[in-house]
C-alpha cells in the first residue's frame, strides 16, 4: 500500500520531482515563494495556500515571485515555453483569468496552429477553482468550461491526490499548453500516492465506482460528492457507476459512452454553472452517440445560473451536495416511459 | 530634419546590408499595396512602409540568440529578423507554401527558428511574451536579448505597462520598442498618449527611455545598439520610442480621411531610404550605383516572390485539422 499524502503535498511532490528531473522546469507566480524584497524570511508562504512551499530553497533561481501582473507573468511563462523552458505558472485563482486571458487563449493556445505547426509551447498554468471556502463571487468559480472550449489548450481537473500528482507530472512533460485546475477545498484531502514519479495520460477517464443502474459522470470535487451519494444510494438498492473525467480536454468519450451503454441512465454532476458546461457537453455527447441505450432523460446536477454567493447558508445551497445528486439519481432510476 | 548621428562606426558591408534590408521591406510593402488592390490578397493587411529604419536599425544589432515579438504591422520586423521573403509572400496569399502553411496570414507570420515569435493580431500581445523569452535567455545564460515592437496604441495597453514593470523587476534582457507612427487606427497618439512622449513612461518603470527619430536609420541603430549592449551585459531593459509616420493607412482599404498631408511631406523630406542614400553617398562610403544595383536586385526578388506565391497551391482540406496540438 502506498503511503498517504494530501492533494496539496501530491502537487508539491510532482513539482519537486519534475524540477529535479528536468532543469528546464521553472515555477512562477504571486507569492509562490513569498517574501521577495521583504525584510523577513523568503519562502514565507510557498503560494497563497502553501502548495509550492519549500521549492524556493531546494531549487535556487527556479522559483520566481512575480508582481501582481497576471498578463505579464502568464505571458512570460508562455514566451519562456516557446524558448525551451517548461514553466509552471500559478494563476492564483482562476477567477483572475479576466486580467490575463488573452495571453492564454489568443497566444499560447493558437501558436501551434496559427504558425503552421512550427511552435511548441509546453507551459502549465496551475489555478485554484471552486466554491466552499466562503470566498464569494470572485474567488470561487469553476470556469474550466471556458478553457475546454478553446482548441489548443488541454484541461486537467484532478479529484484525488493520486490523480493530482500523475496529471500534473503529465502536464509538465506534455508539449502542449495545459490548464491545471486544483479545487481549493481538496488541498487537505489525503489519499494513497506512490513516492516515485509517474504520469497519468490525458484523455483517460477513471471509473471510480462500478454499478449497473445509473451512470454518474463527475469531475473534480464533485467526484467525492458523487461517491458519497452513490454510497447512500447503494443502501437503497440503486447501484451507481461513477466516472471521473480527470481531463475535460482531451475528453474520454469512450468510457462515458461505454458506461451509459451498460446502465442506460445518466446523471452528470458539475460544480460549474449549468449553461455551456461539462454537464451540457456530456449530455449532448450521450444524446448524440448513445441515444439508443438511454432508458431515461439525461439529468444534470449543477450549480445554479448565479454568481457564487458568500453567506454560508447560500453557498451551501449553491454547491451540489450528495442529497441533490441522490435525488436526481433516484428520479432517473425510476423514470419510465 | 537634421541628421545628428555619426554613421562611421558601420562598415561598407554593414551599410549595404542595412540598405538592402530597408529597400526589401519598402519594395515588399509597395508591392503588397499594389497587389492588394487587385483583390487577390485575402484578409487584413497592415503595411510597414515608412517605418523601415526602426525594424532594420534595431534588428541589425540582433543575432540568432535573440528573439523579437511583433505586431499586426509586422512584415518589416519579419524581414529584418530574417524570415524568408518567398514564404512570407506565400503566407500573405494564404498558400500552403507560406511561413505558416496558410494558417496564419499577414497578421501571424512567424518563424521561431529565426527568433521571430510572430506578428500578433492582439494590440499589446507581444510584450509579455518577450519577458518570457528574455527570462529563458537569462536562466540559460545564452546572452540573448528579446525585443518587443509595439505601436503607440499598444503603449496604452496594460499588458505593455505590466511587462515593462516585470522586465525591470526581474532585470531582464528586454528591449521595448514603441513605434509611434502617430495613429492607433484613426486616433492620434497626440491625443491618446497622456504623456508628452511614450518614452517618458520609462521613468515609471525604472528603465532608460529614449526618443528616437524613427526616420533616421543611424539614430535608431545607435540608440538600439547601446540599449541592446546594456541588456546583454545584464544592465536590464530599455524603452525606445521611434517617432515617424506610416505611409499607408491603418489597413489596406483605409481611406485615411483622418490624416493631413503628412505622408507627402515625409516621403519627400524625411524618408529613411532617401536620407540613408544621401548621407552614405555624400560621405563617399557608398555610390549611387551601389544602391541602384540593390534596388534592381530587390525588385526582381519581390517580383519572383509574388509570382511564386500566386502560383503556389492553397492548403488542402486535410490541413484544416492538423497542428492544433503536438499530440491530443
Amino acid at each position: 500500500m502506498a503511503r498517504t499524502i494530501t492533494y496539496r503535498e501530491a502537487i508539491n511532490e510532482a513539482l519537486a520531482q519534475e524540477m529535479e528531473r528536468d532543469d528546464s522546469v521553472i515555477v512562477m507566480g504571486e507569492d509562490n515563494a513569498g517574501g521577495e524584497g521583504s525584510p523577513g524570511e523568503m519562502d514565507a508562504w510557498g503560494g497563497v495556500l502553501g502548495v509550492t512551499k519549500g521549492l524556493y530553497h531546494r531549487f535556487p533561481g527556479r522559483v520566481l515571485d512575480t508582481p501582481i501582473s497576471e498578463s505579464a507573468f502568464i505571458g512570460a511563462a508562455i514566451g519562456a515555453a516557446t524558448a525551451g523552458m517548461r514553466p509552471v505558472a500559478e494563476l492564483m485563482f482562476v477567477d483572475f483569468m479576466g486580467v490575463c486571458f488573452d495571453q492564454i487563449y489568443n497566444q499560447a493556445a493558437k501558436f501551434r496552429y496559427m504558425f503552421g505547426g512550427k511552435a511548441v509551447t509546453p507551459v502549465v498554468i496551475r489555478t485554484m477553482y471552486g466554491a466552499g471556502l466562503r470566498a464569494a463571487a470572485q474567488h470561487s468559480q469553476c470556469l474550466y468550461p471556458l478553457f475546454t472550449h478553446i482548441p489548443g489548450l488541454k484541461v486537467a481537473v484532478p479529484a484525488t491526490p493520486y490523480d493530482a500528482k500523475g496529471l500534473l507530472t503529465q502536464a509538465i512533460r506534455d508539449d502542449d499548453p495545459v490548464m491545471f485546475f486544483e479545487h481549493k477545498a481538496l488541498y487537505d484531502v489525503a489519499g494513497p500516492v506512490p513516492e516515485e514519479g509517474y504520469a497519468l495520460p490525458f484523455g483517460e477517464a477513471n471509473v471510480v465506482r462500478e454499478g449497473g443502474d445509473v451512470t454518474i459522470v463527475a469531475l473534480g470535487r464533485m467526484v467525492h460528492t458523487s461517491l458519497e451519494a452513490a454510497e447512500q444510494l447503494a443502501g437503497d438498492g440503486v447501484q451507481c457507476e461513477v466516472v471521473d473525467l480527470r481531463t475535460t480536454s482531451p475528453l474520454d468519450e469512450d468510457t462515458v459512452l461505454e458506461s451509459v451503454e451498460g446502465t442506460g441512465r445518466l446523471v452528470v454532476v458539475d460544480e460549474a454553472h449549468p449553461r455551456c458546461s461539462m454537464a451540457t457537453d456530456i449530455s449532448a455527447l450521450v444524446a448524440r452517440k448513445a441515444f439508443g441505450a438511454l432508458q431515461a432523460p439525461v439529468e444534470m446536477v449543477t450549480a445554479p445560473h448565479t454568481p457564487v454567493p458568500f453567506a454560508n447558508t447560500l453557498e451551501d445551497l449553491y454547491v451540489p451536495d450528495a442529497q441533490r445528486i441522490a435525488n436526481a439519481v433516484k428520479a432517473t432510476a425510476e423514470w419510465t416511459r | 530634419m537634421t541628421d545628428t548621428v555619426d554613421q562611421r562606426a558601420l562598415t561598407r558591408g554593414q551599410l549595404l546590408s542595412a540598405y538592402r534590408m530597408m529597400r526589401t521591406i519598402r519594395e515588399f510593402e509597395e508591392r503588397v499595396h499594389a497587389e492588394f488592390a487587385t483583390g487577390e490578397i485575402p484578409g487584413f493587411v497592415h503595411l510597414y512602409a515608412g517605418e523601415e529604419a526602426s525594424a532594420v536599425g534595431v534588428c541589425r544589432n540582433l543575432d540568432d540568440r535573440d528573439t523579437i515579438a511583433s505586431t499586426h504591422r509586422g512584415h518589416g520586423h519579419c524581414i529584418a529578423k530574417g524570415v524568408d521573403i518567398g514564404e512570407m509572400m506565400a503566407e500573405i496569399y494564404g498558400r500552403k507554401t507560406g511561413s505558416c502553411h496558410g494558417k496564419g496570414g499577414s497578421m501571424h507570420i512567424a518563424d521561431l527558428s529565426k527568433g521571430m515569435l510572430g506578428a500578433n493580431g492582439i494590440v499589446g500581445g507581444g510584450p509579455p511574451l518577450i519577458c518570457g523569452t528574455a527570462l529563458a535567455a537569462k536562466i540559460k545564460g545564452t546572452g540573448g536579448v528579446s525585443v518587443a515592437f509595439f505601436g503607440d496604441g499598444a503603449s496604452n495597453q496594460g499588458t505593455t505597462l505590466e511587462s515593462m514593470n516585470l522586465a525591470s523587476v526581474w532585470n531582464l534582457p528586454a528591449i521595448f520598442v514603441a513605434e509611434n507612427n502617430g495613429y492607433a487606427e484613426t486616433t492620434s497618439s497626440t491625443w491618446s498618449v497622456a504623456s508628452d512622449n511614450i518614452a517618458d513612461r520609462a521613468a515609471g518603470f525604472g528603465m532608460p527611455g529614449v526618443v528616437v527619430d524613427g526616420f533616421d536609420f543611424f539614430a535608431v541603430h545607435e540608440a538600439a545598439s547601446e540599449a541592446i549592449a546594456r541588456a546583454r551585459e545584464g544592465g536590464g531593459p530599455t524603452l525606445l520610442e521611434m517617432k515617424f509616420t506610416r505611409y499607408f493607412g491603418h489597413f489596406e482599404g483605409d481611406q485615411q480621411t483622418y490624416r493631413a498631408d503628412e505622408v507627402e511631406h515625409a516621403r519627400a523630406e524625411l524618408d529613411c531610404l532617401r536620407r540613408f542614400a544621401a548621407r552614405t553617398t555624400e560621405t563617399g562610403e557608398l555610390t549611387r550605383s551601389d544602391l541602384d544595383a540593390i534596388d534592381a536586385e530587390v525588385a526582381a526578388m519581390i517580383d519572383r516572390a509574388v509570382t511564386e506565391a500566386k502560383a503556389a497551391p492553397p492548403p488542402a482540406e486535410a490541413d484544416l485539422l492538423t497542428d492544433v496540438y503536438v499530440r491530443y
